[in-house]
């Protein structure tokens, strides 16, 4: 290794660069310790004007299930391949598993990925695709065969491991790829959007079965995606980026029903946001006028935005007292099957209200409307 | 009646089909029948003919020529029209692995280049090959010849006898070869580096894979097809190569190409030149073959090569 000012090894990795040893090694190996992710400081940018990442801090628990979301150059992938070693950071440091690998090149990190386009090689079989990184690391033809055979096991690839790649489809490759990554048992699996090329049926069982695959193992995985309803199913802890910085990190829920800022709150597929003009301990005034909110929602500023999530919001129901009530109409009604979406008018703006399909008469577009919304729903969103 | 109405039109559309075919392809089909097909099995017969008089095919049919392109003459079995064989053979395999050498980094680093810019420079790799052959070979003599600051290095670094020059010699054919033949390896190259897929560069490297196996793996595999179609398009005409040797490689030079040129041109010999020109077909195919055995097992796709 040339950089003498980092760790020159991990244990892990003088274990898979000694041939000798991973040749002797006899049946089971050691599962590996999943690995913790330290960012600190990264700064990208990209030729003159483009900053890729401003400034990141992050830190990902060892074994969690880690989603990096935001919009189309965002930095998210960026980011990823940052923690793969394929991009080099203009300032900063990655640490993983506590070691600073940020001078460490892709090939000497125990790390590994699965790629949006899959990458598998098409001159080589399926087998040879999944054995790939075990020969590049030096195990024994008979490790390989073993691993190779475990992993399909594991995976359910069963027939497939035969087939050329050329004859497999969107999900098949996408489960030999991620079984090609997992092979080398990594500290930690990096996942690039790995699901949006498939349909949204395989899409949906993919993302559960990532799920229990992590589980399962207990690996770190650090999951990019665009998708925000991908992003709360799978993960344990969600960041949300844009433009280069990380606008909140929490878990699914709280990125959810709080998010920090309207940005976040739109990203996460929020529509009813209103201007908040004035705001006191247990009020606000928006657009819809003055609203009763929780005294928790206090904040330092009088400005930002009022977020009413439609789920939230009851329709011509018997409320208790202390509930806003709002008189508003229907302009728009949409059946969702589940559940009902209507698009109302109210005080001169449109606010979007959700109702479950629970066999209660629907209402029709032109009725009137009394909306009502307890004041511990509302949240308050910084600008 | 409907059906039957049906029918008929379907054969009128089937006969105005096959007229059709028969417009488009004839003029086609007619130029190679009697600029490719006949004159090639005149060839061949001429190959089986008696030598006569001034080098005119004669009857009666006979295998004399093959025994005289094997080396047996009226003095007993001389080793010179092996050597040119192999020495042809020879050639085209050194020029051809030089060419690879020389192209492979020229057409990646064109790749690497700016849009606009990459037209430019694929321009200046072609843009020789439009002057005439000849021409551009007799400017190799003039660089090669005694006396020229080429040959005194040459000679300065022990590689040449004072007083020579590089030229004639096999080395200027092979620098000949390579020179005249890059455009035609850069081009497909260019082709194979432009549609990479980066992507599994990064999966080998991800998959613990340094960068020069990373290269072996996931790049050259995929530049395989270009390397492959570059290689039919630099060694066949290699091969056959006239101009080159004629010019750059003196009288130790020659290639089956000027053996084959000097029975029809001398008139010495046409049933010995014919059976020249009938073994470097039989050669030509059967590295052809080679090629495409190759290009399965390495799946580069057997498409690319003919």
């Amino acid at each position: 290794m040339s950089h003498p000012t980092t760790v020159a090894k991990t244990t892990d990795q003088g274990a898979t660069e000694s041939r000798s040893d991973s040749a002797q090694q006899s049946g089971e190996r050691e599962r590996r310790e999943p690995s913790s992710i330290e960012l600190k400081g990264l700064h990208k940018r990209f030729g003159k004007h483009t900053v890729a990442l401003d400034d990141v801090d992050l830190t990902i628990e060892a074994g969690e299930f880690f989603t990096l979301l935001g919009p189309s150059g965002c930095g998210k992938t960026t980011l990823l391949r940052m923690l793969a070693g394929l991009e080099e950071p203009d300032a900063g440091h990655v640490c993983i598993g506590g070691q600073d690998v940020t001078d460490i090149p892709p090939h000497k990190r125990s790390v590994n990925t699965v790629f949006q386009s899959y990458a598998l090689f098409p001159h080589l079989s399926v087998r040879d695709n999944l054995a790939f990184g075990l020969r590049m690391r030096g195990d024994s033809k008979k490790e390989q065969r073993r691993k190779v055979d475990e992993v399909a096991e594991f995976i359910q690839l069963g027939s497939l491991v035969d087939r050329p790649v050329d004859q497999l489809s969107g999900g098949q490759r996408q489960r030999i790829a991620l079984a090609r990554a997992l092979i080398c048992e990594p500290n930690v699996l990096l996942l690039d959007e790995p699901l949006s090329a498939l349909d949204a049926g395989l899409r949906g069982q993919l993302q559960v079965e990532l799920q229990r695959i992590q589980k399962r193992l207990g690996m770190t995985f650090v999951f990019v995606t665009h998708d925000q309803d991908e992003a709360m199913v799978m993960s344990d802890r969600i960041a949300v980026l844009d433009g280069g910085i990380i606008q909140q990190v929490g878990p699914p829920n709280e990125v959810y029903e709080h998010p920090r800022n309207a940005f976040v709150a739109r990203f996460m597929g929020h529509d009813n946001l209103f201007a908040i003009h004035a705001s006191g301990d247990d009020w606000v005034d928006t657009e819809l006028g003055r609203l009763h909110i929780d005294p928790a929602e206090q904040r330092e500023e009088q400005d930002g935005w009022l977020l009413v999530r439609p789920e939230t919001l009851e329709l011509n129901a018997e409320v208790p007292e202390n509930y806003n009530q709002l008189q508003g109409k229907v302009m728009e009604r949409l059946y969702r099957g589940s559940r009902v979406e209507y698009r109302l008018e109210v005080a001169g703006v449109t606010m979007m209200a959700t109702a479950s399909n629970l066999g209660q008469r629907l209402l029709n577009v032109g009725d009137q409307v009394t909306v009502s919304v307890c004041p511990d729903d509302l949240v308050r969103v910084a600008s | 009646m409907v059906e039957s109405s049906r029918m008929a039109s379907r054969g009128r559309a089937v006969v105005g089909e096959s007229r059709h075919l028969l417009f488009s392809v004839a003029p086609g089909a007619t130029w190679i029948v009697v600029f490719l097909v006949l004159p090639s099995l005149y060839l061949m017969a001429v190959a089986f003919m008696t030598n006569g008089p001034y080098g005119l095919p004669q009857m009666p049919l006979t295998l004399n020529s093959f025994e005289q392109l094997a080396g047996f003459g009226f003095l007993g079995w001389s080793p010179g029209n092996l050597y040119t064989l192999l020495r042809s053979l020879w050639q085209t395999f050194l020029a051809t692995v030089l060419v690879v050498i020389v192209a492979y980094p020229i057409a990646y680093y064109i790749t690497t280049c700016r849009i606009k810019w990459r037209a430019i420079m694929l321009l200046l790799v072609v843009v020789p090959s439009w002057t005439n052959q000849v021409i551009r070979t007799f400017g190799w003599m003039n660089l090669l010849a005694p006396g020229t600051p080429l040959s005194d290095l040459a000679q300065w670094l022990g590689f040449i006898p004072p007083n020579m020059g590089l030229y004639p010699s096999n080395f200027a054919v092979t620098l000949g070869l390579v020179y005249n033949f890059l455009p035609f390896m850069v081009l497909p190259l260019y082709a194979a580096f432009e549609k990479l897929d980066t992507a599994q560069v990064q999966a080998a490297q991800d998959l613990y894979a340094s960068p020069l196996r990373a290269f072996w793996h996931a790049v050259f595999p995929q530049t395989l097809p270009g390397l492959l179609a570059g290689t039919v398009l630099v060694a066949i005409p290699a091969f056959g190569m006239y101009v080159i040797p004629e010019l750059l490689g003196g009288g130790k030079g020659m290639m089956l190409g000027n053996l084959v040129a000097n029975q029809f041109a001398g008139g010495s010999n046409w049933p010995l030149g014919a059976a020249g020109a009938i073994l470097m077909l039989i050669a030509t195919f059967i590295g052809l073959f080679a090629m495409r055995r190759i290009g399965k097992r390495l799946g580069g796709g057997e498409e690319v090569v003919i």
